[in-house]
Parts: C-alpha cells; sequence; structure tokens
C-alpha cells in the first residue's frame, strides 16, 4: 500500500515536472523552427544585405530582400504607441494605486483589464474605420492608414499590460517609504513624484519595456491600419508596413519552401531576437529594482 | 492484456470501415479571389447531393497548390496558373496538377466615388502603379496625390495585374499593400485620393474605371476586349476523378454558370 502511494507520488512529480517544461520544449521548438527555415535564405542573401537593404520586392522577377524599411517601421510604431502607453498606463496605475479610493478602485481595475481582453482585429478595425478617417481629415493627409494611427491604437492597446506591470512595481514600495517623506512635511503630489515614483523606477521601466515588446509584436492591428507601404518611414504621417504585417499578408500565399517563405521566416527570427532582447532588458531591469528594495535579499 | 488486444482490433476495424463512409468527402483549399464560388457552388451541390461533403476553405493560392502537393487537398483553387517551381516540387512528390479552368475575372480598376476620373489608358495605369506619376491633374484629374492601394505581392491577383498591366515592372514602394480584395475596396471607399484594383465581384462603394476606353464588365471580358482578363483555376491532381470530377463538372454546368455570374463573375461559354 505504502509503495503504492510512493509510486503515484512519482507519477505525479513527473508529470508535474514535464508541463512545467514543456513550455521550454515549445521555445526550443519555435527557435529550431525559425532557424531551419529562415537559413536557406542565407546561402543566396547575405545577412547584412538582409537587414540593411532597402528595397522589399519577393515577388519580382529580380527579387530584393531588404527589410530595413520593415525593421525601421516596426520600431517607428513602436515608440509612437510608448507616448501613449507610457503617461495613460504609468497615470492610470499611479492612480489607481496611491490615489483611487476603494470604491474606485473596484471600477477601474476591472475597467482596464477588459481593455485588454477586447480581440485585435476590433481593435483594428476600430482604427480602420474611426481614427484613420479623423486622423486623415484633421491633418489633411492623403491617407488615414499611417504609422500614427497604428501606434494610437497599439498604444491603447499596450496601457492594460504596462498599467498592471507599473501597479505591480508601485505595489512592492514599502509603506516606510511614503511614511518617511510625510513625516518630514512633503505633501501628497512630493511624495508621489520624488518617492514612490523613483523607487518603483525600475519595476516601472519593466512594466514599459514588456509594454513594448507587446506592440513591437502585434499583428492584426497594424496589418489593418499602418497602410503597408515597404517604404523607409520619413515621418508619422506617412503609411508604413511593419515586420509582423509583412509576415501576416505574404505567408498565406508564398510559395512553400521557396526563398520568399525561406526570407518571411527570417523576418520571424529578425522579430524573435528583438522581443527576446527586450524582455531580457526587463528582466534585468526588474531584478535591480527588487535588489533596490532590498525584496530579494 | 487478452481483452485490451480485442479492443485495439475491434477500433482497428471500426476505423477501417469508417473510411470508405468517408470516401465522398473532399477538401478544396486556396485562393481568396475563387473562396466565393467554391463556397456557395459546395453549399449548391451538398444541397442536390446529401452523400457529398465538400469542405471549401481559403488561406491564397499558394496555400492551395502547396496543400495539393502535400495531398492535403483535394481540389487547389488558383487565381494564377501554377509555377515552375511549384510544378517541380510536385513533380518529385509524384503529383501531376491539371489545371481546370472555372470562369473568367476581370480585374477593375477602381477609385473614390468623389473622384471625377471615368476612365484612363492602359499606360496610364502603368504610370501610377510604377511611381512615374504621383498627381492625379497628370492622368485629367482635378489634382491631388495619388494614393496607390495594391494587394500583397505575394497574392495571385498581384502577380495577375503585374503581368497583365505593369508588364512585369515594380509597383511603387509606398504602395499601401492590402491583404485581401475586401480589404482594397474599403481603403479606396474610405481615401478621395486612392486607386487601386480588384476582381469584378467586389465592385461595391467604389467607382469602375474605364481602362483604354472599355468598362471591365462580363461581356468584355468574355470577348477579350477588356485587357485585363484572367482566367481562375480549380487544380487537381491528375484529370479529376470522383466526387472531384462531379464538382468540377456542377460549376461549369448551367447551374453552376448561374452561381458564378451571380457571384459577379463570368462564366465561360
Amino acid at each position: 500500500m505504502n509503495n503504492f502511494v510512493k509510486v503515484k507520488e512519482r507519477i505525479y512529480r513527473w508529470i508535474f515536472t514535464a508541463l512545467a517544461f514543456s513550455s521550454l520544449l515549445f521555445l526550443t521548438g519555435i527557435i529550431l523552427l525559425l532557424l531551419k527555415e529562415s537559413l536557406p535564405l542565407f546561402k543566396h542573401v547575405k545577412f547584412l544585405d538582409f537587414v540593411l537593404g532597402r528595397s522589399w520586392y519577393p515577388t519580382a522577377p529580380v527579387p530584393e530582400w531588404g527589410i530595413l524599411p520593415l525593421i525601421l517601421a516596426s520600431f517607428l510604431v513602436t515608440l509612437g504607441a510608448l507616448f501613449i502607453c507610457v503617461p495613460l498606463g504609468v497615470g492610470s496605475a499611479l492612480y489607481i494605486h496611491e490615489i483611487a479610493d476603494e470604491k474606485q478602485r473596484m471600477i477601474l481595475k476591472p475597467m482596464i483589464e477588459i481593455l485588454a481582453s477586447i480581440p485585435s482585429v476590433v481593435y483594428g478595425f476600430f482604427g480602420m474605420v474611426i481614427a484613420a478617417p479623423f486622423l486623415q481629415k484633421i491633418f489633411h493627409l492623403p491617407t488615414g492608414l499611417c504609422a500614427l494611427t497604428a501606434s494610437i491604437i497599439l498604444g491603447i492597446m499596450a496601457v492594460p499590460t504596462v498599467c498592471s506591470l507599473a501597479e505591480d512595481a508601485l505595489s512592492c514600495v514599502p509603506n516606510s517609504f511614503r511614511e518617511a517623506s510625510y513625516a518630514v512635511g512633503a505633501n501628497r503630489w512630493q511624495t508621489l513624484i520624488f518617492v514612490v515614483l523613483p523607487a518603483a523606477g525600475s519595476g516601472v521601466s519593466t512594466a514599459i519595456i514588456l509594454g513594448m515588446s507587446r506592440a513591437i509584436g502585434e499583428t492584426m492591428t497594424v496589418l489593418m491600419v499602418a497602410g503597408g507601404a515597404a517604404v523607409i518611414p520619413q515621418s508619422l504621417l506617412e503609411p508604413v508596413r511593419p515586420m509582423t504585417s509583412t509576415i501576416a499578408a505574404e505567408m498565406g500565399e508564398a510559395v512553400m519552401g521557396s526563398l520568399h517563405y525561406n526570407a518571411l521566416f527570417a523576418i520571424g527570427l529578425v522579430l524573435f531576437t528583438v522581443t527576446f532582447i527586450f524582455n531580457i532588458v526587463a528582466e534585468i531591469v526588474s531584478k535591480r529594482f527588487r535588489l533596490k528594495l532590498g525584496l530579494d535579499r | 492484456m487478452e481483452k485490451y488486444r480485442g479492443m485495439l482490433l475491434s477500433l482497428v476495424m471500426a476505423l477501417g470501415l469508417a473510411i470508405p463512409a468517408y470516401a465522398e468527402s473532399i477538401v478544396v483549399e486556396g485562393s481568396t479571389t475563387v473562396l466565393p464560388i467554391a463556397q456557395r457552388a459546395a453549399e449548391e451541390f451538398m444541397d442536390k447531393n446529401s452523400g457529398a461533403d465538400i469542405s471549401v476553405r481559403g488561406g491564397g493560392s499558394g496555400v492551395g497548390i502547396t496543400s495539393l502537393i502535400e495531398g492535403t487537398c483535394d481540389i487547389a483553387d488558383s487565381s494564377r496558373p501554377i509555377k515552375d517551381e511549384e510544378l517541380e516540387k510536385a513533380i518529385i512528390r509524384g503529383k501531376a496538377p491539371k489545371a481546370n479552368v472555372i470562369a473568367m475575372d476581370g480585374i477593375a480598376m477602381i477609385v473614390n466615388n468623389s473622384n471625377i476620373i471615368s476612365e484612363l489608358t492602359k499606360k496610364q495605369v502603368k504610370d501610377i502603379f510604377t511611381g512615374k506619376v504621383s498627381d492625379w491633374s497628370d492622368v485629367g484629374g482635378s489634382g491631388g496625390q495619388i494614393v496607390v492601394v495594391s494587394r500583397d505581392s505575394a497574392s495571385g491577383t498581384f502577380e495577375a495585374f503585374g503581368e497583365l498591366a505593369l508588364d512585369k515592372a515594380k509597383v511603387r514602394k509606398d504602395a499601401l499593400m492590402q491583404a485581401s480584395n475586401q480589404a482594397v475596396v474599403s481603403v479606396v471607399s474610405k481615401t478621395p485620393g486612392a486607386i487601386g484594383y480588384v476582381g469584378l465581384a467586389y465592385l461595391n462603394g467604389v467607382k469602375a474605371l474605364k481602362v483604354d476606353g472599355v468598362m471591365p464588365a462580363k461581356e468584355t471580358v468574355l470577348s477579350k476586349q477588356y485587357k485585363f482578363s484572367r482566367p481562375l483555376f480549380m487544380y487537381t491532381n491528375g484529370k479529376p476523378q470522383g466526387l472531384a470530377k462531379e464538382f468540377i463538372n456542377f460549376i461549369l454546368s448551367a447551374a453552376g454558370k448561374n452561381l458564378v455570374d451571380e457571384e459577379g463573375f463570368v462564366s465561360i461559354q
């Protein structure tokens, strides 16, 4: 009997170990697949020509494989999105965590979380039908489908990520910090801006970086509102074509196993590397933050 | 253990029996342009033949042909002829893709309803899409920047347009590349200075232009007066057989031709 319990326990242990390691398996699988499918491209195209090339004509009689416009577009819309999601996200977190009373908090928190659960295609639709025509009118643009529209929508989409992570960071700031500040006569505003926010600083930075990695990986919305022109972006008011929407739009019709197919995987590899770096930076910054507050000792 | 073996055996037998029961099912996959025809035809066909099971999927011409080569679909819809590299792959895998033309389609040049232009020459179309001309006043319009809207560079419609209208020249870099016919229409309908191209089935809420004096329509596509017309294909592995054959024959029958016309395409006479 005792033996049976032991075996059972061991089996459960194995099951949960397997479950825990399954994501590692998926990650390795995805990396291997990306490498396997993208490497054939680099037999024909030099890596630097790929990343720094200025023309993306994958199906022309003499194809050109430069993804610099796509990379720059991805970064441009992400950077634009930061200007929306940082003030909104961090601001809401500050208000919810530091100022709002219990009642407001009970309304605001779920509201922001609902924002995260709206499907991205709905955001895209909203951008296409409402935001783009509106921006077209006020800026007198030839088309409203441009980097700015994409930035605004992506910014709104990243607000929940930034807000809830920033709120976590704020809740890690020990109350003694606030009490000490009030004790020396600082008012609420001063405490918030000069004590709490700096103390939560790297935690908030983590929130922002993860928000960025959310924005740069977003696909459906940018496919619908960014315009889709593979040019090197000169301003926020021009149509652009980020990496994600290129993959999404072209993968369906690319001939399997062709150079074009390989090139789309190579774009995926570049994109993965970028978000991977974002996440590592976020990890490092957040570790420093926890050390600073004396949480990891 | 003996008991389990019995169960396993009966399971295998049950599966074995189940396969012939589903013999009357085919998968149709591919071009989003051909999709409306395939879908309508499949519905009508299954209404009339209750034993038949036809599942229809989009995905794009390339996806359809790939699936045919891989053996995961029975009919590949395509809005372009099969490419040499695809044919080579098929031969390696022992497949023999056979083209079945099921309808014709015209690629219409469309502009916003507010645009005063009603006609362009083939050369003007090429100049606009390759970037030689960027202002409406250069082609007889009322001025303002031309916003070029195109299909994605991997789509069958893009390739057909590139061949028919641009003589394989490259589309200008700042063209807005859209992922579907519907997306092109919705961008053009909301953008005053836009010009785009779509299949005949999609001319809602936008203005179609005459090209070299000819309006894109069923008659002009059939008579080949309209320059930008192309065949639509359903590829099968070898000559179509069984349900696939019946299905394609249905599309080519009088009833099928009606459907093709109702969906806005041009049936073959």
